[in-house]
């Protein structure tokens, strides 16, 4: 890890922040000195950089190195920024710090991170009726999913843990408190179900790794990780094809961990990828998002892959846990919201020069072979099977 | 003519296995056979067709002959029930039809059948009246009959030959054969005689029938038809067919009370059936329904052999009639006819109004309805409704929403608590019906504006096809809430309903391009999404809607610009549908056949018209493979096509229960 990262120095400036749940802080720190408050804006701005993918580089520990002045021009640009119209300016907790603190924890999924933060909501909430409470938190998820547009997890997360909210509390339970608390409990489990389904997925997925199989794995997934690292637990003979995951070089840290376990691992550059695809047996990719569609959203270069692969009749398999289903449906890249973020490209660029700086593209079904979710080994029509049930 | 003729029989053997059971009295038959006549001349094909008639239906049912028949055929038959109890042949005919598969999709096992007016009991009734013949004639007749019929097809042709030699004197045998057992030798004079005595009124009855008919079928031989209505006559004497049949199911072998429990049975059976369309080259069907048909429609004359199954009528020529009638018919409500008249002559089209013009006639017409006394609301109420529904596939063929609805409606009546009052049952009723039309359309399309919407960016160029009251709801708000698009309309003849949507598009400040199907492949390089409505979706994603669509949707697939249905979730249907043969819909030859603006020619049409190797297709619908499309847009949010059985199966569960 790169101490000496920019987005570290965000996190701590962060996480020297007293934590409002003590209700300490009255007014808003000054907007101008962080990325992070610059995001906090509920209503962000036509492009900011991606908090979804700040927190990745954060997890990662790996930033480019124009990472810091890219951030702070963004920031300097709007600089007086009125902070106070955030809805929940009024009500002494945050819950976008609430998140933040949350997400912090390398191992949390984004949506895990929301669901506590909602919980926290619940937590302090003063309402006395189911009703009001339901009110305070949809509040609450519309700030946090208005906060990052870019995260679908984020979304995700909200939307399933409002579900839940709304579906169980107004039938089962008379009682307001005894609610409350199964609310809470609730959303407490959730964090063990997601480090749950990281293991179950890794389990279903041993069937499909056969010995002196050679993998192609793009960027760094927790899931597609655990996943060959149960493999290499189970003494399975495999090799990896690690593609670079540029800008952030995520390919390159799932390398170096890989190796740590004595996995036989090849880079690639990203664009080696067509040429070395007659020699993989499979392709392994992690997802931001699952949609409607069956379709995934991931990092950037995905989609490319599994067209090649598919191209070459090679199974492209997707990693993702069931949380990260969402209710989207994108028609073609250009429908989702972009998620920006710097790319370095060592050279210096004329400010003519426009550069692509989306962070995910968005692959269609048909190229995808088979899901692994914690719903089991899943179609990608049964994805859409799946989120009808659990929102209609 | 004749060569068509021949092509025709292919249709109708794969068929019989079926249907036969429904039709053919035994009477009706022997009189034919007995007489020869014209019919005669019209039975070439009929052999073939026997042969898997025989097959499917008696083997199951009469038990007794099989073991005997059995010895002489080599061929694995089905293990052989015992003749006894009801619920077991009841069981074996279930079974059967899954076995056959059925080629009539009323019959299919999804649960939509034909239409009640039509007598429903196809295979039970068969099988049953097999068994009954048997004891009421003679078991030995009965036997040889059931093994004959199985071992037909499968055996060594000399049996059958010889048969059929003896037989192929009239058309009808092969129901004959099955039916009143007649054994593989069926010259035995003695059996005959038997029957006859057990039929004599009948058959007089039957042969004045036959008669008539050959007389008929003379004239209509003149025009090039007599075949087939010979045909017709052989095989139908509908009434008393309608009665065996309930008694077999009933199981009672004697007659006396079969009539009344045969009407209980029926309505049954009515209440659960959705309506579908008819097969219109089922002969006996047709006859039925054309004796019970309000409307008097003529057949026309050039048919197309494609599309033999749907209703072929000309057109234009109903429609003073009846509204001259509409006074005086009491059978059929008022503002049920009036909607049938309006659908007749085409001035709702729409799926969208259709349905919505049905329910709100049904609403007046259950307001002012009161139950005859001694009958029971929901018995009398369905068999009413039933009435009108099939006034109304008389004026125009169903679409699929509006069967949806009907079933909807079916459902609610007999849903109701057996408590209410006439006065509160009806209210509930249109107050459902009322949420039903506010829920399921009014409501479900204004969803549908606010989904479709988020789909569409500044500077998009979108593309439509025809009309559909949705899409164009979806353009005007998309311009109300200020996205900047551009709309390109994609029309066809003979319609050209996109030009409605054109007008009211410009009107409201739109910017339009216009074009017909025939610029498609050029004008779909400038379109970046294109928007499609429905007239229903069935469980595979495939899209039933007006002609054309498919070609629009397969035009864009290969620019890859994405397809957007856009349909309410009530439209879709558990059906599986795979080509838009089976299941469509006929428009006036005539439409296609004259072009309006093109200096028109009466004489030159007329010319036409008479040529009897021209045939006009003028196909309503097509369907589109579930590849084409991009997304689906309904109530429910916005699905893959993969997810319609999701909603299918969600929407009927929510719909049981309602």
């Amino acid at each position: 890890m790169l101490r000496s990262s920019a987005s570290f120095i965000l996190d701590k400036h962060l996480n020297n922040k007293p934590i409002s749940i003590t209700h300490s802080i009255d007014s808003p720190p000054p907007p101008s000195t962080s990325m992070a408050d610059e995001n906090s804006n509920p209503n962000p701005n036509p492009n900011p950089i991606s908090a979804y993918y700040q927190t990745r580089a954060a997890h990662h520990g790996i930033v480019t190195s124009g990472w810091l002045e890219q951030a702070q021009a963004a920031v300097r640009r709007y600089p007086d920024h009125d902070y106070s119209s955030s809805p929940d300016s009024r009500r002494p907790f945050s819950v976008i710090e609430e998140f933040n603190n949350w997400r912090q924890q390398p191992d949390l999924a984004e949506a895990v991170a929301a669901i506590r933060a909602l919980a926290a909501v619940i937590r302090a909430s003063e309402a006395t009726t189911m009703m009001e409470l339901e009110i305070e938190l949809k509040k609450a998820s519309d700030t946090l999913k208005a906060w990052d547009t870019t995260s679908i997890s984020l979304t995700a997360g909200c939307d399933l843990f409002m579900r839940y909210v709304t579906r169980t509390s107004a039938l089962e339970f008379e009682d307001f408190n005894s609610a409350k608390s199964r609310v809470l409990e609730r959303a407490e489990k959730f964090g063990e179900i997601s480090c749950k389904a990281r293991r179950m997925i890794a389990m279903l997925s041993q069937d499909f790794i056969f010995d002196g199989c050679t993998i192609l794995v793009h960027g760094f997934s927790r899931v597609v990780f655990e996943i060959l690292k149960t493999a290499a637990q189970n003494k399975k003979l495999f090799r990896v094809l690690c593609t670079e995951g540029r800008p952030d070089k995520t390919g390159v840290m799932l390398a170096n961990e890989l190796a740590k376990l004595d996995v036989p691992v090849k880079l690639l550059i990203d664009s080696a990828v067509a040429y070395s695809m007659d020699e993989v047996d499979m392709v392994f990719v992690g997802a931001d998002g699952v949609v409607e569609s069956g379709g995934i959203i991931n990092m950037m270069g995905t989609y490319q892959i599994a067209l090649v692969a598919h191209g070459m009749n090679k199974p492209v398999y997707v990693a993702a846990e069931s949380y990260k289903f969402a209710r989207l449906y994108p028609l073609d890249q250009k429908d989702l919201e972009p998620a920006l973020r710097p790319i370095d490209f060592d050279v210096p660029v004329l400010p003519k020069v426009d550069v692509e700086r989306s962070a995910r593209d968005y692959t269609p079904p048909q190229y995808l072979t088979l899901l692994f979710t914690d719903l089991g080994v899943l179609t990608p029509s049964v994805v859409s099977d799946e989120l009808i049930q659990l929102y209609l | 003519m004749d060569t068509r003729r021949g092509a025709l029989a292919v249709p109708k053997v794969r068929r019989v296995g079926f249907f036969t059971s429904i039709e053919p009295p035994p009477d009706s038959q022997r009189p034919n056979r007995s007489q020869s006549g014209p019919v005669e001349a019209t039975t070439s094909s009929s052999p073939l067709s026997n042969s898997p008639s025989g097959n499917l239906i008696s083997p199951v049912l009469i038990p007794p002959s099989r073991h005997r028949s059995d010895n002489l055929t080599s061929r694995a038959a089905a293990p052989v029930p015992v003749p006894g109890p009801s619920a077991f042949r009841r069981h074996l005919a279930h079974d059967r039809s899954l076995h056959v598969g059925s080629y009539n999709p009323a019959d299919s096992l999804l649960g939509t059948s034909p239409p009640s007016s039509i007598g429903e009991f196809s295979e039970d009734s068969v099988s049953l009246f097999g068994f009954q013949r048997s004891d009421s004639a003679k078991l030995s007749s009965s036997f040889p009959n059931g093994g004959f019929d199985l071992t037909l097809a499968v055996r060594a042709p000399q049996e059958s030959e010889s048969r059929i030699a003896n037989s192929s004197a009239s058309q009808g045998i092969k129901k004959n054969v099955e039916v009143s057992g007649k054994s593989e030798t069926v010259t035995t004079q003695s059996k005959k005689e038997k029957e006859s005595k057990s039929l004599k009124e009948k058959t007089s009855k039957a042969e004045r029938r036959a008669i008539q008919e050959a007389q008929r079928a003379a004239k209509a031989a003149a025009k090039g038809e007599g075949s087939r209505r010979a045909e017709d006559s052989g095989r139908a004497n509908p009434g008393k067919a309608a009665k065996q049949p309930q008694l077999k199911k009933e199981k009672l072998p004697v007659t006396s009370s079969v009539s009344e429990k045969k009407a209980a049975v029926e309505k049954e059976r009515k209440m659960d059936v959705p309506q579908t369309q008819m097969q219109y080259d089922d002969k006996n069907r047709v006859e039925k329904a054309k004796k019970r048909a309000v409307v008097e429609q003529t057949e026309s004359k050039n048919k197309v052999e494609l599309f033999l199954h749907l209703p072929q009528y000309e057109r234009g020529n109903q429609l003073l009639n009846l509204s001259s009638n509409i006074f005086t018919l009491d059978t059929i409500h008022h503002a049920v006819y009036k909607v049938g008249l309006l659908h007749l002559a085409g001035d709702i089209s729409g799926d969208n109004a259709r349905c919505i013009a049905m329910l709100q006639a049904f609403q007046e017409a259950i307001q002012d309805y009161t139950t005859p006394p001694k009958k029971d609301l929901t018995m009398d109420l369905t068999a009413k409704i039933n009435g009108y529904v099939s006034f109304l596939i008389e004026c125009r063929p169903l679409s699929m929403s509006m069967g949806n609805a009907i079933r909807f409606l079916k459902n609610q009546i007999r849903k109701l608590p057996g408590n209410l009052s006439e006065s509160e049952a009806k209210a509930s009723l249109c107050s459902e019906i009322g949420r039903f039309i506010g829920e399921k359309i009014v409501l479900a399309d204004k969803v549908i504006v606010q989904h479709a919407v988020t789909k569409i960016r500044d500077g998009e160029v979108l593309l439509t096809y025809g009309y559909s009251c949705v899409v164009e709801m979806i353009l005007l708000y998309a311009h109300e809430i200020g996205k900047k698009f551009r709309v390109v309309i994609v029309d066809s003849r003979p319609n050209l309903e996109g030009q409605k949507l054109l007008r009211r598009l410009v009107t409201r400040g739109l910017d339009c391009t216009y074009t017909h199907i025939n610029g498609i492949s050029y004008i779909m390089r400038e379109a970046t999404r294109v928007f499609l409505g429905a007239s229903s979706i069935f469980s595979n994603g495939t899209l039933y809607s007006r002609v054309g669509t498919a070609c629009v949707a397969m035009v864009a697939n290969a620019f890859s610009v994405p397809v957007i249905v856009c349909c309410e979730a009530y439209k879709f249907h558990e059906r599986v549908l795979l080509d838009s043969i089976c299941s469509n819909e006929l428009g006036d030859p005539d439409a296609i056949a004259n072009i309006p603006s093109f200096r028109t020619n009466a004489k030159h049409s007329k010319t036409m018209e008479n040529k009897k190797n021209l045939q006009y297709l003028n196909l309503m619908y097509d369907s589109t493979p579930s590849e084409y499309i991009s997304m689906i847009v309904t109530d429910y949010g916005m699905i893959p096509p993969t997810s319609i059985p999701v909603i299918v199966r969600e929407y009927r569960r929510e719909h049981l229960l309602l």
